[in-house]
């Protein structure tokens, strides 16, 4: 199925692309998850990833940093163009491509050390920092997530103490510490309170002016809310990529509009 | 809908009910029956032991024939002595093959076997491990030794402890595993430093574990350590340890002799259950 741009996203097409998708094919072993994905990830834009579930978004989300490496059996065939490379080839250096693309999950994943040691952990694999130089990303990392003021008196209790919404801003301070390009985020809010939902949201859209942002959600409204740029799959195909408020004032696609206004899915 | 509480002529309640009584009845009665089975044994055991158990038990060596007190000096130093050795050789060995299984057993054919032979050393007889190192360790030197009783124990705690390092780091959830792939951490960092550390109070455990297991064995030091009547701390020298002791003495015609093996199996009955105590109470503390 072609990808049917809105009217509107013509004018994306002078904005930077940070990550461009050609061609991509998806197996779970001799399963398709994805079919023939194309779409391009705007410079510092929020793109969210819509449709009901199995529809491949994780999936996408999963092969920009090669997550589904882990699992033999998962294999992506294509072109998924970044820094000039396609970062599918046999020789990209995965941990790098993903200290560059960093991760935020569904459920929160504070590791089993202090919350210090949580954000130090990631920036110690590739940087060399003094005491001093690492207190101060520490402190500079956990600022950009909103969550200073809640833990800088307990930094060096477990990341575990800490409310799920807490631990979430925990996770994503640590993906920004060791200050990516892009911020994978994998349903971030799915399993939180929404009085957390709203902070962590305020932080996404106080974080796209650093970062080039992805986010998979279930919640349409949050994609409404928080992304520029809105792709709709469904059973492995991308139905419809545009401007957020285009695909959901006026999509192209009629699958597109019985999903947003809740007629299916 | 009727507003009657009366539920007990409904056929599948009332079947339901039953299946639940005779069910906790049945458990209680397997609980009870093995708890039974345990006091009972710690009883005799207090009993018979109690009165050996003075300063002098852990203070004097073994009695030879025919004289008079006595106590169990020599081969409690020669136990923990061999266990500690034991558990030194052990603990890495036992942690890196549990990370490796736990890491690639899904994967390489070889972690597979690797954890398929490790299951027939958990389950093989303790003696036929001594009698391996008996001809291995012990039949070339042509002497007894600490050292060779510390091997032959060191290979029954090794599968414990990588099962337990294996099954606990299985426990350890995919996605905790993904966010710090997520970062760029390398497999061997994902395992050691976020993997193996969320379940390290689990590990301590499978150590301790192993502890209990070996400071009883038996059959593994006849071959190895045999004994010593005499203090001795030169791990190249046949050396007391409270198992074997316990075998002589208990099997003695000297009064003497018995009580100190009662009160040598009351010392490490004793020792065991405080570690398992202890096991226990490390895991609660890390889980807070």
């Amino acid at each position: 199925m072609m990808t049917e741009q809105s009217q509107a996203s013509l004018t994306a097409e002078n904005l930077p692309v940070t990550i461009q998708v050609a061609g991509l094919n998806f197996f779970y072993g001799s399963f398709q998850g994805l079919k023939d994905i194309n779409l391009d990830i705007y410079e510092k834009k929020v793109t969210a990833f819509i449709g009901p579930s199995g529809c491949g978004k994780s999936t996408l989300l999963r092969t920009l940093n090669r997550m589904y490496d882990l699992y033999p059996g998962q294999r992506a065939v294509g072109d998924i163009r970044y820094g000039g490379r396609n970062i599918l080839d046999a020789n990209v250096d995965v941990n790098i491509l993903r200290a560059k693309i960093g991760m935020v999950f569904q459920k929160p994943t504070p590791f089993p050390m202090s919350i210090y040691e949580n954000i130090a952990f990631g920036v110690n694999l590739y940087e060399n920092l003094s005491k001093g130089e690492m207190d101060e990303r520490v402190e500079w990392a956990i600022n950009k997530a909103a969550l200073w003021n809640e833990v800088k008196d307990k930094l060096n209790k477990s990341g575990l103490s800490l409310s799920g919404g807490q631990q979430q801003r925990l996770c994503i301070a640590r993906a920004v510490a060791v200050k990516p390009d892009v911020l994978l985020l994998d349903e971030p809010t799915s399993a939180l309170d929404p009085i957390s939902t709203v902070k962590i949201e305020e932080l996404i859209s106080e974080l796209k002016e650093d970062y080039t942002i992805t986010i998979v959600t279930h919640n349409m409204q949050q994609a409404a809310r928080c992304s520029d740029f809105t792709a709709y799959m469904y059973l492995g195909e991308l139905v419809e990529f545009g401007e957020t408020d285009s695909i959901f004032i006026n999509p192209v696609k009629k699958e597109t509009q019985d999903y947003i206004t809740g007629r299916f899915g | 809908m009727s507003q009657n509480l009366e539920i007990s002529n409904n056929d599948i309640y009332t079947r339901r009910l039953w299946q639940h009584r005779v069910g906790i009845s049945l458990s209680v009665f397997a609980m009870a029956t093995g708890i039974f089975f345990l006091l009972w044994i710690l009883s005799v055991l207090v009993i018979n032991g109690l009165g050996a158990i003075d300063l002098a038990i852990f203070t004097n060596t073994t009695p030879a024939p025919g004289s008079e007190g006595g106590g169990l000096f020599n081969p409690i130093v020669g136990s923990l002595l061999m266990v500690g050795v034991a558990i030194f050789i052990s603990t890495p060995i036992g942690i890196f093959a549990g990370v490796y299984l736990a890491e690639y057993g899904e994967e390489s054919r070889f972690a597979q076997i690797t954890r398929f032979v490790t299951d027939v050393m958990l389950s093989a007889p303790s003696i036929v491990l001594g009698l391996f190192v008996y001809a291995l360790y012990v039949a070339q030197v042509r002497h007894f030794s600490g050292w060779a009783g510390s091997f032959a124990i060191a290979l029954i705690a090794i599968p414990v402890v990588v099962r337990t390092t294996d099954n606990m780091l299985g426990l350890v959830p995919s996605s905790l595993r993904e966010a710090a792939f997520a970062l760029g951490a390398p497999r061997w960092k994902v395992a050691t430093m976020v993997r193996l550390r969320a379940v390290k109070a689990g590990v301590l455990t499978g150590i301790l574990l192993a502890v209990a297991r070996i400071s009883g064995e038996t059959a593994p030091l006849l071959f190895t350590a045999l004994n010593n009547q005499f203090y001795s701390s030169d791990m190249n020298a046949p050396m007391a340890n409270l198992p074997v002791v316990i075998f002589q003495f208990a099997m003695s015609p000297y009064d003497n002799w018995r009580e100190l093996a009662w009160g040598g199996a009351l010392i490490i009955t004793f020792s065991v259950l405080g570690l398992n105590i202890l096991s226990r109470i490390l895991v609660k503390t890390t889980k807070n």
